[in-house]
């Protein structure tokens, strides 16, 4: 069943196109790297679909129109930039972890045990339940995204979108994180789409690619991929490196 | 200067400004620990000034001032919001743009009504002894239902003021929190110059957030914090300018300072530990 499906989706940066013409469905449960150089709207892609900037085409999720999903319950989104993070800011970390949980919640809205329960789960998960008490601003970068991770995790969501997530983890957090992803994949049949600049490492655990570049490039399988002639000319040796690193 | 407290206790309106302020400051301690946080604090000072301006219409008009300036400064509050969201206009010019228009024309009112008569004085610099019984009812009012609002909405306001975005795709309704938020502040301002007046009233907005800012880790800790300050500073405020004979608006913001400065000083000792 596809849970995404995107049809000419096309989005305008100051009056540049920053993407145009994307047409894909996403399929539930697929692992999907998002790759492409920088300013390729690998970001803008994300962002369109999760509604954060206007856009020209259609998308659907789970065959409804964007104006009638309700996103947040079932997207669990970690954004790019943590610059947004004021370093000051009075809050603990499960008080940031349990605000994941404020989507699917009604007016008035209220938490309850179970909340607690998740976020602890979650925590613990990511390694992170020490920080629990501790102010988000005195925690590191690295620290910091787990938290974030797991404000994008505690509701369990049908949908987890990334993007750059392992940018400020050492390599042996980045090997854990992905790894926690996998598991949620493999598990719990999470979809993921996972936006990353290294082509390498998301080969690794993708199981499919998206190759935008201003538009759609590829999108497919990796073995498609190193089979197809198309790309061969568009990459040269590039695809060649692609694949072997892979 | 217990039996000054308690001499100072005999007298109605030294309870009605007691009654009035304390209100007025839980409410704008709350408000003020979203808008510092979200940088919007200056629209206090803003929508102040915006309210000099009312004040005088109301004067001018010979209507109750109270009653022209709670729908007028509320308009102006989401224009603030408004030429900061559409105009492209940044938040602190904004603010700047409709303060120095509600100022210009405050005094253009003042001199056509025969230029600055006690009433407008006691409005710019607040005067206690001018809060009546219906401005408590309506300080009672008004502060209620800002505190009703923040436990209703905390989630969503918690949200917005970590991580408006991810409030977005949360699925909260951003522009009509910050609507409500803005208009409270509004509703609270125009109450809070009959205490401190016009050109003290944000300093109850910023100051007990910010002194609470200094020492607390968690986000419900700083609320409730910013509100002690805020009550304590109204009540230390209106004894000892009741003991010292000294003017009760300035003697509340003097008192806010001390307690920014010993939560200031109480940070860095921590810290240096």
């Amino acid at each position: 069943m596809k849970i995404i499906e995107v049809k000419n989706l096309s989005v305008k940066y100051r009056g540049i196109d920053a993407l145009s013409n994307v047409t894909l469905g996403i399929d539930s449960g697929d692992y999907i790297g998002i790759v492409g150089p920088n300013g390729s709207g690998k970001t803008t892609f994300i962002r369109a679909l999760l509604g954060l900037v206007p856009f020209g085409g259609e998308i659907y999720f789970q065959g409804k129109s964007f104006s009638d999903f309700f996103a947040g319950k079932h997207v669990g989104y970690l954004p790019q930039r943590m610059s947004f993070l004021d370093q000051s800011f009075p809050a603990t970390a499960e008080e940031i972890v349990l605000s994941g949980v404020y989507c699917c919640k009604r007016f008035p809205k209220r938490l309850e045990k179970e909340d607690y329960a998740a976020a602890e789960k979650v925590m613990e998960l990511l390694g992170i339940t020490p920080l629990k008490e501790r102010s988000i601003g005195r925690l590191s970068g690295g620290q910091q995204q787990r938290i974030l991770l797991a404000r994008a995790l505690v509701h369990e969501p049908e949908l987890l979108i990334l993007d750059e997530p392992t940018v400020a983890l050492d390599p042996q957090s980045s090997g854990a994180f992905y790894a926690t992803v996998q598991r949620l994949n493999k598990e719990k049949g999470t979809t993921v789409l996972l936006v990353s600049h290294d082509i390498g490492s998301v080969g690794n655990y993708a199981s499919k690619m998206l190759y935008l570049d201003r538009g759609l490039i590829f999108y497919g399988t990796f073995e498609e991929f190193c089979k197809s002639p198309k790309m061969t000319d568009y990459f040269g040796v590039g695809q060649h490196l692609i694949c072997h690193r892979h | 200067m217990f039996a000054q407290i308690i001499e100072a206790l005999q007298y109605a309106f030294i309870q009605r400004a007691l009654i009035a302020g304390c209100f007025i400051a839980l409410a704008c301690s709350f408000l003020g620990v979203f808008l510092v946080l979200r940088r919007f604090s200056l629209i206090g000072d803003g929508l102040a000034h915006v309210s000099f301006a009312t004040v005088a219409l109301g004067l001018v008009l010979h209507v109750q001032p109270m009653l022209v300036s709670i729908p007028l400064v509320g308009l102006a509050s989401v224009l603030i919001l408004k030429l900061n969201e559409k105009a492209a206009v940044y938040g602190d010019a904004a603010i700047g743009l409709l303060s120095s228009f509600g100022v210009a024309l405050g005094v253009m009112l003042a001199s056509v009504a025969g230029g600055f008569n006690v009433d407008l004085f006691s409005y710019l610099f607040g005067n206690i002894l001018s809060v009546s019984t219906l401005d408590v009812w309506m300080t009672i009012a008004v502060s209620l239902l800002v505190a009703g609002a923040v436990r209703l909405f905390y989630h969503d306001l918690f949200a917005i003021t970590f991580d408006e975005e991810y409030a977005r795709v949360s699925g909260i309704k951003v522009k009509m929190i910050n609507k409500m938020l803005v208009l409270l502040t509004s509703f609270i301002v125009v109450l809070g110059i009959k205490i401190v007046g016009t050109m003290l009233v944000s300093s109850l907005i910023i100051l007990p957030a910010v002194s609470a800012l200094q020492v607390v880790r968690s986000f419900k800790a700083t609320i409730a914090l910013a509100g002690v300050f805020g009550v304590f500073s109204v009540i230390a405020g209106v004894f000892a300018s009741y003991i010292f004979n000294l003017p009760s608006g300035a003697t509340i913001v003097m008192v806010n300072f001390l307690f920014f400065g010993g939560a200031f000083l109480s940070r860095y000792i921590s810290e240096k530990r």
